[in-house]
């Protein structure tokens, strides 16, 4: 099977720090897959090369076979690939349809969209409504309610579904539990699980290991600015991951998956 | 490494205790809110409220205390001609607080520009139409100057157009070698550049071209901030610029357009300020950057950006228009005006502040 994504020996240099050294990273339809390392291990920087907030120096990235040169996220998003970040990327004071639509509004059709470029704020509702409801996530009486009056888990919410609604290829998820309570964390991780029921590939960035292994297909071990091993959750332990991770332990040889 | 450290797939195990709990975290169902809740909650979604309802309080209040002296037409579109320059200078001033910015040098540039449209014609001997146009041109290129400051050297608002009010200033005062020019000169040779002085009169209400624009572009504005994608794009830049920046705003591009537009609006304040006094006087308006915050401010628009709406401005600009004549008929000492005015920053950013803590 090709991957949906891939990521070639990219390598990313910040002054004479090597954040990414000859990093490859790979994606398979309809999967999750886990990446994890140490803090400073550089999977930050591959992540952001992948969502397109970072330029590699070298190497290359692939998009269903096809290289992609992505200057901005925003690139990166028009390319089909979405990402959920820590800090959300949500206007507190916006509405939650508001939000969702952000930089890709739309306008209503005829004389009034295209001359006085006004708003269709009624079917921009009627989509993220639509949405949010598919994910079986909200019971919604006000979409226009700003977003800071939500709770965390559901802005998070609100964050993976205007991923889910908008990403055509892959979604990438950067520590979406960090902040969350035990509860709030469950429903998200049952969330990713829904979003990979219909179909899309997701990459998950945490440091959390019983969510990693809860939900991940395949984990990725990035160490000192590489790809350490692929490894399965079934074949080794959290503790063995974590050994890799900080090196005390070798990476199993050739598995790869 | 023992089988023991392995973890089945599912949820761990401490989290089955928090299952029998209740699972209603993403819900929005609308519990019962006490009066005050209920009120702040409105405030939140409809923020020109305030200003509006203090509006018609204090008309309310003064008109009972002065009678028809107060309540006439002509007392109240005696208002309206009194706060238009402050109205339109405070529209600019708006949208640049709605970025989380500021402009100071609004003033500025609004003497600047008025100063352009009446040198070109004076002293170049070009028509009137390529002065005033001159003059516009001028406005938006000292804000794309704020605006360039601002979004791509990223320094602060603040100083970028605390610079640019003295360097405006000075410029003015250079150029126009401090020379006013006078009513009579442009009634005659140009009437153009006092087209904003042309008057509309209903029953005893004078409406004069000044007011009637900027009432139009506050609701211009109001429609492109609430209807129009650049308007969100100005809330979201204003609420949390990097959030702006990670969903697909063009931030810098958004931002030197605001900064631009604000520059456009003060030279348009700058012809209206023509109409207004019939001169084009390099020392007038020097108030008009306080004064245009002040309406701003009262109006209910956060200085921390993201939050208010245009039309509270407007209300703002009135109350203080109003504050000024009922004061001064009542006979009472100007000072008392600025106490008051005083009291009314004071409490708006109060309310802001209240109404930021709104909970569901």
């Amino acid at each position: 099977m090709e991957p949906v994504l891939q990521a070639r020996n990219l390598v990313k240099r910040y002054g004479r720090v090597v954040a990414m050294d000859h990093a490859d990273f790979e994606l398979y339809p309809g999967e999750i897959l886990a990446v994890i390392g140490d803090n400073g291990a550089g999977k930050s920087t591959l992540i952001k090369a992948l969502s397109g907030a970072v330029q590699p120096d070298e190497g290359e990235i692939r998009l269903d076979g096809k290289t992609v040169h992505f200057s901005s996220p925003i690139d990166a998003r028009e390319a089909g690939i979405e990402t959920v970040y820590q800090t959300l990327a949500m206007s507190p004071a916006l509405s939650i349809t508001d939000n969702m639509f952000m930089g890709r509004e739309l306008r209503k059709p005829g004389f009034r969209g295209k001359w006085l470029r006004q708003l269709d704020h009624k079917k921009m509702e009627e989509i993220a409504r639509g949405k949010l409801n598919e994910l079986g996530l909200l019971t919604i009486q006000n979409i226009n309610q700003a977003v800071e009056t939500l709770s965390g888990g559901q802005r998070q919410g609100v964050a993976v579904a205007r991923a889910a609604a908008f990403g055509s290829k892959v979604v990438i998820m950067d520590e979406p539990t960090a902040a969350l309570g035990v509860k709030e964390s469950r429903r998200v991780l049952d969330l990713i699980k829904d979003v990979r029921a219909r179909g899309l590939p997701i990459v998950l960035i945490s440091h959390n290991m019983p969510h990693v292994f809860e939900v991940a297909d395949r984990i990725h071990i990035h160490r000192l600015g590489r790809r350490a091993c692929v490894i399965k959750p079934d074949d080794l332990s959290m503790s063995d991951a974590v050994a890799i991770m900080t090196g005390a332990m070798d990476p199993p040889e050739a598995k790869a998956a | 490494m023992t089988s023991e450290t392995k973890t089945a797939r599912g949820p761990a195990e401490f989290e089955s205790a928090a299952a029998s709990s209740p699972q209603t975290v993403a819900e929005f169902d609308e519990h019962k809110q006490s009066f005050g809740q209920k009120v702040q909650h409105t405030l939140h979604q409809t923020p020109s409220l305030v200003p509006l309802i203090v509006l018609l309080i204090s008309v309310g209040v003064f008109g009972i205390l002065l009678g028809s002296k107060f309540f006439s037409p002509f007392a109240m579109t005696l208002i309206l001609q009194q706060v238009q320059i402050v109205g339109i200078v405070a529209a600019a001033q708006s949208i640049v607080i709605l970025t989380a910015g500021i402009d100071l040098s609004v003033g500025a540039i609004m003497v600047l520009s008025s100063v352009v449209m009446g040198q070109f014609t004076f002293r170049y001997g070009l028509p009137v139409e390529v002065a005033v146009a001159a003059g516009l041109i001028c406005g938006t290129i000292c804000g794309y100057i704020n605006g360039f400051l601002v979004a791509v050297v990223k320094l602060p608002p603040f100083i970028v157009t605390l610079g640019m009010w003295q360097i405006v200033l000075a410029t003015n005062f250079l150029y126009s070698a401090n020379e006013t020019i006078r009513s009579q000169d442009i009634s005659e040779q140009a009437p153009l550049l006092q087209f904003f002085g042309n008057k509309v009169e209903i029953g005893g209400a004078i409406f004069t071209y000044g007011v009637i624009f900027m009432v139009l572009l506050v609701l211009v504005l109001a429609y492109v901030l609430r209807q129009t994608a650049w308007g969100r794009h100005v809330y979201a830049i204003g609420d949390d610029p990097e959030a702006a920046q990670l969903s697909g705003v063009q931030v810098k591009k958004v931002q030197i357009s605001v900064y631009m537009l604000s520059g456009l609006i003060c030279a348009f304040a700058g012809w209206a300020m023509i109409g207004r006094i019939g001169s084009v006087s390099p020392t007038t308006g020097q108030l008009a950057n306080i004064e245009s915050i002040t309406a701003v401010v009262i109006g209910g628009i956060s200085l921390f950006g993201g939050r208010g709406s245009i039309l509270g401005t407007l209300f703002g600009a009135l109350i203080v228009g109003v504050f000024t004549l009922g004061l001064r008929l009542l006979g009472a000492d100007a000072q008392w005006t600025y106490l008051l005015i005083g009291l009314l920053i004071i409490a708006a950013v109060a309310v802001d502040q209240w109404i930021r803590k709104v909970s569901v």
